[in-house]
Order: C-alpha cells, then structure tokens, then sequence
C-alpha cells in the first residue's frame, strides 16, 4: 500500500486550483500549423475525461443539514455488485467514527487485461480497493491534488488514481463498465471537494434511474440505458408468435377450419362405401346371388354424392384460407416495415441492406406461402390421419393396429431431422441474404468497379457467396434427402404389413373381403397423408426460420426509444438549444466526450474542425438520429429525449453531407418533408437554394424525374435539391452538413446570399471546410478529436491565434501559394482550395 | 513532408512517473503521452507499428519491432500489452439461445467471461479460419481457428454462422 505523502490541505488548497491543468482540459494543437487533411483520424487516440467539471457543482451549507448517510443514500446506486456484497458488507460493518461509504465500481479486468473481478469503494474520506486474489483492501485517503481519470481505447477503460507526485493506481474494466465508472469519478469529485473545502456539495436534483444512478430523461420512468441492455432472446416457438398476425382474421380461419373438417370427412365416404359394395354386391355376386342394383345404385349415387361435396366444400375452405393468409402475410410486412422505420440509425449501421431486403420480401413471402398452402394441407393431413384412425379402429382394431405401426417410428424420425433441418433452413437464409448483399454492394458502386476493372473479383466474390450457399444447400440436403424416402420406405412396408395380417385375418374369417378391400383403400390416403405430413417438415422449418428472422427485426427495440409521454413543445417554439456534458461512442469508439455547447434562439454557429473530428456526428445527436451515451441535449430547456420525434423533426431543415434524392420528380424530392406543398412554394425554394434555373434547363423542368440515387444529377445539383428541402419545410433550426461543398465558389456565393435571408430568425448549425462559407456565423465552433476547443466569432478567434487561426492560416497560404505559383484566377470549383479573398470580407 | 523520425529510429522513450510513455525526438522535443499503435492487429499482431503522440500524430514509425533495441522494445511492448485487448476464445461453454441476442459463457485465453452477440452480423470472418466476434459492449473476441476448437464448441459457433 502506498502511503501518503502529503499531510491534509490547507483550506487555500482547493481543488480548482490544481497545481496540474486538469487532465480533461483538451490538449494544444501542435505548434506547427498542420493543414487541414493532414490530421491523423481518430481511432487510435484514447478519450479521457477528469473529475474536474463535476465540481461545477455549487457547495452547500456544511454538513448537519443533512447527515452523511442520507445524503449517500441519496448517491449510492440500488445494490452493490453481486459477488463483493459480503466484502462490501464487512467493510461498512468495519469503518469507524462516521465513515460513510458513497460509491463503488466492479471492475472486470485486472492489470494485465485478464477477467477478474475487482472493487472500488469511495467513501467520504477514502478510496479502497480489492482485486480478486487480494485479501486485504488497499486504500488511498483523499486528499489535494488527487485526480481520478479514466480513459478507453478498444473496448477497454482504464481509471487511474494519482496524485502530484505520480500515478497511485491503475484499474481496468470493459465498457460494459463506463457509466458506472462515469459517477464513480463524479462522486469522488464531490467527496474530494467536500473534503477540501468542509462543504458539502449540493446532491444531484435530476431524478435518476433506480438502478443505475442515470439520471432520467424527465418524464420518463424507464431509464433509457437500462432498457437499452436487456438482452433477451425471442421465444424459440417463433411460428406460434404469428398468431399475433392472424388474430384478426378469426372469423374466417374458423369458418376455413370448419369447412375443412367437413370437406375431409367428405373424402372419407368413399372408402367406407366400398365395404358395403365388396360385401353385400360384388361377393354376394361371385357366389351366386344377382347384383342388387337398387343398392348399386344408391351406392354409386352416395360415391358420386360425396365426391361433389367434397369438391365443393374444398374450393371454398382452399379459397378463404388462401385469401386470410395472404393478408397474413401483408400485414406482417408492412408491419415489420413499419417497424423497420422506427428503429435507429444504429441498427441500420449494423445491417447490410440486401439482408434487410431479403427478410422483408423473401422471408415473408414464404411465410404466407407456408400458411396458405402448407399449413393447410397440414391440418388437413392431421385432420384426415385422426379421422381414419378413428374409422379404422371402428371396423377392426387389431388391424387398425397393425396399420398404425409405423407411425412412432415416423414420428421419431420427424423429430431427429427437425431440429437439424431448422438450424440448416436458417444458415441457407444467412448464406442467401449474403448473396443478395453482395448484390446490394456491388450494384450501386458500379462506377468504382469498373473505374478500377474489378469486375472479375466482383463475379469472384459473388461465386464465392454462391458456393457458399451451395455448400450449406448441399448439408441441408443431404439430410432432406435420406429423411423422405425413408417415409415413403416404412409406409411401403407397413402397406405389406396390413396386406399380410389382412389376408391372414380372412383366412381365419375373421374378418370380410370388403373389410379388407376398405382398409386398403383407407391406408392408400392414410399413407400418402403421412408422406406429405412428413415432406411438410421441411416446409415449416424453413418458415420457422424465415419467421425467426422477421421476428428478430420485430423484436428489436430501437436504441432511440420514442418516449412513452412525450412532453409538448413550449409555444412558441424558439430554437435554443443546450449541449450538456455530451459524450458519444459508436460501438467502442468514443467519438464526442464533454461537449458543451449553447445556441441560441436564431443564432447562427459555424462548426469547423478537422475531418472525423465529430462534426457530423454532433449534429447526428442534435436531431436525434443517436442517443447520447452521456450528458443531454435540451431544445428550449426540454430535454430531447422527452420530445415526440415526429414533433421534432417538423421544425429540423437537414441538409446531409451526402444528399440522397429518391426515385421520383424533382418536384416531389423538393416536397419530401412537406408533401401538400404547393407549386408555388416548391418554386420559392429551388428559388432560394438557386435550384431554380438550372431546374428549367433539364427537358421536363420541375417533373424530370431523377433516377435512384438522382444520378442523372450532379453533385452541387444534388446539394441544391436536398437545401431547397430542407428550406421549405420551413423549419426553426437549420442544420446544414457541408452543404455547399459540392458546388462551385461564385454558385456558392449565389445560395449563401439567398441563405443569408433564410438563416435570419432560424437557429443555424453549418458545417463547412471551406471556411468562407460560415463568414455570416455569429460564433464559430472549433471541433477537435470530439472536444470544443474553441468558440467565439470570426475575429475574435483570428486574434486568439489558436486552433481556429492555424486552420484558417493553413487554407489563406495554401490557397495564395496556388494563385501565386500557377497565376490562377479563383473561380475553381475545387472545394478543398477555399476561397480566401471570401474569407476576409 | 519528409518526417525525418518516420525513417530513422533515432528517438528515445522512457515512461514517467505518471506511467505515460515519454517520447523524445531527434532534435530533443520531448511528448508526453505516446501511444504504441499496431498496423496490421489482426493480420499481422508482430508486424509494423507507429508511435503516435497524444494529439493523434505519427511521430515514428517502426517497421521492424524486433530490430529495435531491446529497452525500447521492452517498453513498447509493455505499453501494448496493457492496452491490446482481444481475448482468443478458447472454448464455448454454454450459448443462452440459439436466436440472439445470444449471452455466450466462453473460456478466453484471459480467463472465462461471458459475451453478449447482439445479432449473427457481429461474427465478421477474417482470412478463413479465423473469426471475429464483437460484443454488445464493444470488445472483440478472435477465434484463430475455429476447426481448432473442440466439438462441442464447434457445434455451438455452427449454428450461428
Ligand atoms: N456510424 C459510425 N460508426 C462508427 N464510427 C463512425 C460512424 N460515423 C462516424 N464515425 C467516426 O466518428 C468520427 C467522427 O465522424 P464525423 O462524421 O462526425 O466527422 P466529421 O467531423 O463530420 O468529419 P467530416 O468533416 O469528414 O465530415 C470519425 O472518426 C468517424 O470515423
Ligand atoms: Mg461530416
């Protein structure tokens, strides 16, 4: 245990005055000016964070007000960590003159990144900690210049203990970890100052989560990170769950089921009245005695009879349940569309579309094929099986036995293939959505693969995936293939069987020649009944493994969940927006950490920074595409997460980096946010984002249709489409993502003056490389590896000479160097050659 | 842009007492912080790395580790060590379900845990045989060869490929 060196502070020793800069001060741009593009990405550079922010926290009166334990009770989370309970346990029952223990974190890794359990506990006065082989916990008084910090890199935190003379202590956990380790830094950072300064820190008023000390988005009971782990498997009777689509059609699958009954029972007729006919006519006959033919008659009337009811009743049980299930599966793909929509960004980051597309189209489409024609001949499989059985048993029982014999046996098969079938019907839809996904790949980066003649690797990779499926196929099978015969083989021999013990029976008269005949022809139906039942194994597998994958889209909550009472938007609706403590991960890769930001109503920031540096993704989280991991995003002092996104959104111009158009007229691509827009208004905004003219030039104008990506459109007349959506939507807040990147400077110019117009009143956040473009922002933002480093307005932040300077030092010399060196005039349309001359007005 | 540290190793290192690497240049500038990157992590784990400072720069970059010498190397590899985090499944216990998302209790090479596969798309196949599985939480396990593992193992991973 290491002791420590520094004897207890001195009251001027407070915290904000570290003799060190506090780790979480974003570190200085180099010296050099670096121009832009030359930064490397980043991955590799770990995040960090210090407890020195949390102290923002205003002291309150000194202790007595409220005890030590209820205002612990007021920080420390629900239950302590399973496994240290009892070590946790011991520990309060141990400390002494008031100690209070206010915060713990398991960690799940030890020093040298093995799995191990350890512990850390706060306490008002110490830090302890335990690993998994220690027996006695070490620990750590707080004191002056202490500092708890934690950083992550590839899916590994890191918390480190140290002082101002050195690193005290290092610990590890995975991320699955952070958050916690997040309020135990906050906690220390309260106790280390309550400590310090005798004061005690306000407690945190937010209402947070019960479980994880989050604090709750307001108005929401269920704690968004909460929910967002549970990980819960879907029922594994997945083609039971689609009762849930056929619910409302009970009507008519009873009706069906019904007709069905009465349709098989039809069927069954026949055989029975060959008994009579063998028996009383045809034998009678043979011996002697003249046919009968009023009861032939009557007898061929009744098969005749039977056989058109039957018909009849099939048509329609065929024709209902066909039209029930094909609505079955409508409504499942539109639901599952539907809830396709609803699901984040983040789950479609994670998707490959051919794979979406392929369960959606394929998968369903063979579900509805499964309920109306394989389910149906199922039932009516069953339904005929029990009903013969039931006659069979009613002639003659011991040969009814007989016939039944192999039925275990199928029934045992039916079961050994079934479960092989099913994992192997799931890996051929995996194997099979992949074939589609390099389809999906491929198809839209046409251009790239020729520019580069890869079309053979292409045809290799998609042979590759065909193999693949083929080499799936081939196990699926090899299994199928042996399974069926082997019906057809045992129902083959149970016919030799019946026909054995049937003659045997006769021989001893114990039963009649038209018995027999009967049971012959019963288990000819019977047999072929249960071939089909046992082909239809396969089918259902496979549609059990199509509805497991729909299903697992079905089942997916979106990891921005659309609040449950959504709190109304305050009247009028202003635009302020409040960046609080904001920190974002994709996946293990923290991308933002501890951006604070405010904008105000009908202000305009300019966001600048290096590539990567997290400017898009800020505005991701502004319009809520993602949830932040930490912190939170207020619009007019409400918090985002309790907002209705459709709400939302209505007041959010968005114009992406890359501007997407779908399929259909210009004029529709314009209204896309606004579909009952009039000519009139989808005029003035092309007119504004100065779409309009060249609009006029394309042959069919405004009703040119632009093909699936707009590709008969070029980059900047893409970009001026998807502004001129944005603008007439008419929104509060406008975000523009490198908007104009894509065209010319004097173009630029044109839709910046139209903009200027535009932007006033509105709450603007534009991005831009080329800073010319953000010369009318009233502040500018300075994005750096996921930090604000610097904020204020143009001039301001020329005088500042910092991160803002270099970048715009780095494009004026470039950019005069050019000139310089080639006697260019500027008008190029390069966008990464800004225009400086732009710049300085 | 010639960087003259990217092609000579002609930069000392040395870790302080707050345990950071401390990177010294040529021409004598010290940066604190350093941080070992390997290139190739997963195709080439003992091949090139670079040496990037705090602020996301490469101030050198070593093509050959082992050519280096040996207490530089020591520390480079200390560093890395303690912040390389891919555990190699040994063997697969129990799967919770055979839908995911699925909870794995697994047998590393850093010991047993448990990971949580989110869906099928998160098993990524490297060069055959090797497989890459990222957890919900973001830490990635590696099967070097999945053929290698034992049958119960293998039975358990064929269902979810
Ligand atoms: N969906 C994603 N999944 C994982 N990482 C992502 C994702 N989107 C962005 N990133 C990473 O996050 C970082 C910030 O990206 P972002 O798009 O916000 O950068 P940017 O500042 O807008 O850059 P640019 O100026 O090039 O548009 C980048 O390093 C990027 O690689
Ligand atoms: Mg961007």
């Amino acid at each position: 245990m290491k002791t420590d060196p520094h004897p207890l502070p001195a009251e001027e020793d407070a915290p904000h005055g570290h003799p060190h800069a506090p780790i979480g001060e974003p570190p200085p741009l180099p010296d050099a000016a670096v121009p832009l593009g030359n930064q490397v990405d980043g991955p590799t550079v770990s995040s960090e964070e210090s407890f020195s922010d949390s102290l923002k926290h205003p002291l309150m009166a000194p202790p007595g007000a409220q005890t030590l334990a209820e205002l612990a009770a007021a920080e420390l989370p629900a239950s302590p960590p399973a496994a240290w309970a009892g070590a946790i346990a011991e520990l309060k029952a141990g400390l002494a003159g008031g100690e209070t223990i206010f915060g713990w974190l398991e960690t799940d890794l030890d020093e040298r990144l093995r799995f191990a359990s350890g512990i850390i506990v706060l306490t008002d006065r110490r830090l302890l900690a335990r690993g998994a082989d220690d027996s006695e916990w070490r620990q750590w008084p707080l004191v002056a210049g202490m500092k708890l910090v934690r950083r992550d890199h590839a899916g590994v935190g890191s918390l480190s203990l140290s002082d101002s003379g050195g690193l005290l202590m290092l610990w590890r956990y995975t991320l699955a970890e952070d958050a916690a380790a997040g309020r135990l830094i906050e906690q220390f950072g309260r106790r280390l100052a309550a400590r310090l300064s005798g004061l005690q820190p306000e407690p945190p008023e937010r209402a947070v989560c019960p479980h994880c000390k989050n604090p709750l988005p307001p108005g929401e009971d269920d704690c968004p990170q909460c929910s967002r782990e549970i990980h819960e498997a879907p029922s594994t009777w997945t083609l039971f769950r689609l009762w849930r689509f056929a619910k409302p059609y009970k009507g008519q699958l009873l009706a069906g089921f019904l007709l069905m009954l009465a349709s098989t029972a039809a069927t069954l007729v026949p055989p029975y009245l060959t008994m009579p006919l063998m028996d009383e006519v045809l034998i009678p006959f043979q011996n002697g005695a003249p046919i009968d033919t009023a009861k032939v008659y009557m007898l061929l009337g009744g098969l005749l009879v039977a056989a058109l009811v039957a018909w009849s009743l099939g048509w329609a049980k065929t024709y209902i349940l066909a039209l029930v299930s094909e609505r079955i599966g409508a409504d499942l793909r539109t639901t599952t569309y539907q809830h396709l929509q609803t699901l984040s960004l983040e789950y479609f980051g994670g998707k490959r579309t051919g794979d979406l597309m392929s369960r959606i189209g394929a998968e369903s489409d063979r579900i509805c094929v499964f309920l109306s024609l394989n389910l149906l001949d199922f039932a009516t499989d069953v339904l005929m099986i029990t009903m013969t059985a039931v006659i069979l048993f009613s002639i003659n029982p011991w040969l009814a036995l007989v016939t039944l014999a192999p039925l275990p046996f199928i029934g045992w098969l039916i079961h050994n293939v079934r479960d092989r079938l099913r994992y192997g019907f799931e890996q051929v839809d995996r194997v099979w959505a992949e074939v589609t996904s390099v389809l999906a790949d491929t198809i839209p980066g046409i251009r790239v693969v020729k520019a580069f003649a890869q079309e053979k690797r292409e045809v290799a990779r998609f042979k590759e995936a065909n193999a693949r499926n083929l080499a799936v196929n081939d196990r699926v099978n090899k299994v199928w293939s042996v399974f069926s015969p082997t019906v057809t083989l045992s129902t083959e021999v149970g016919l030799l069987v019946v026909w054995a013990f049937g003659i045997w029976q006769v021989s001893q008269s114990a039963i009649t020649v038209g018995v027999l005949s009967a049971f012959i022809a019963y288990i000819g139906r019977f047999y072929a009944r249960l071939d089909s039942m046992s082909r239809i194994v396969s089918v259902t597998q496979k549609a059990a493994a199509g509805a497991k994958r729909i299903f697992d889209i079905l089942d997916h909550v979106s990891s921005v969940p659309e609040t449950a009472n959504p709190v109304p938007l305050p009247q009028p609706f202003a635009g302020n927006i409040e960046v609080r403590k904001v920190g974002f991960r994709y996946g293990n890769r923290t991308v933002l950490r501890d951006v604070d930001l405010d904008i105000r109503a009908g202000e305009m920031i300019g966001l600048v920074g290096h590539s990567g540096s997290g400017k898009s993704t800020l505005v991701n989280l502004i319009c809520r595409f993602y949830d932040a991991s930490e912190g939170a995003i207020r619009i007019d002092g409400v918090d985002l997460r309790s907002l209705s996104f459709a709400e939302y959104r209505r007041h959010i111009g968005l114009v992406l980096q890359e501007p997407f158009l779908f399929f259909g007229t210009i004029a529709e691509n314009i209204a896309y946010g606004k579909p009952e827009a009039t000519r009139e208004e989808i005029i003035a905004a092309a007119r504004a984002a100065h779409a309009h003219e060249f609009i006029l030039r394309l042959p069919h104008g405004y009703d040119s249709l632009v093909g699936e990506r707009g590709q008969a459109l070029s980059g900047g007349e893409r970009q001026r489409i998807s502004i001129a959506r944005a603008l007439l939507i008419n929104p509060r807040i406008l975000i523009l993502d490198e908007a104009t990147s894509a065209v010319d400077t004097e173009t630029e110019l044109e839709i910046q003056g139209a903009l200027d117009n535009l932007i006033r009143g509105r709450t603007t956040i534009a991005i831009a490389h080329r800073l010319s473009t953000l010369r009318r922002a009233d502040r500018l933002v300075v994005l750096d590896r996921g930090r604000v480093v610097e904020e204020g307005p143009h001039d301001e932040l020329i005088a500042r000479e910092g991160a803002y300077f270099r970048l715009y030092e780095a494009q004026t010399k470039q950019l005069e160097e050019q000139v310089a060196e080639a006697g260019w005039v500027v008008t190029g349309t390069d966008r990464r050659r800004p225009a400086a001359k732009h710049a300085a007005e | 842009m010639e960087n003259p540290n990217l092609t000579a190793t002609a930069f000392d290192l040395h870790r302080d007492s707050f345990g950071q690497l401390v990177f010294t240049a040529a021409d004598g500038v010290e940066h604190v912080g350093v941080v070992p990157v390997r290139a190739f992590p997963i195709s080439a784990p003992n091949g090139s790395l670079s040496l990037l400072s705090a602020e996301g720069h490469e101030l050198a970059w070593i093509d050959e580790p082992q050519a280096l010498r040996e207490d530089l190397r020591t520390l480079i590899e200390d560093e890395l060590a303690s912040r390389d985090f891919m555990p190699v499944i040994l063997r697969v216990n129990s799967v919770s379900s055979f839908a995911t998302p699925s909870t794995w209790e697994i047998d590393t090479d850093r010991g047993p845990t448990r990971l949580v596969l989110k869906s099928e798309e998160e098993i990524r196949r490297l060069a055959p045989p090797a497989l890459l599985i990222a957890d919900a939480h973001g830490i990635h396990f590696l099967i070097r060869d999945r053929y290698a593992l034992d049958a119960h193992s293998r039975k358990l991973l064929d269902r979810f490929l």
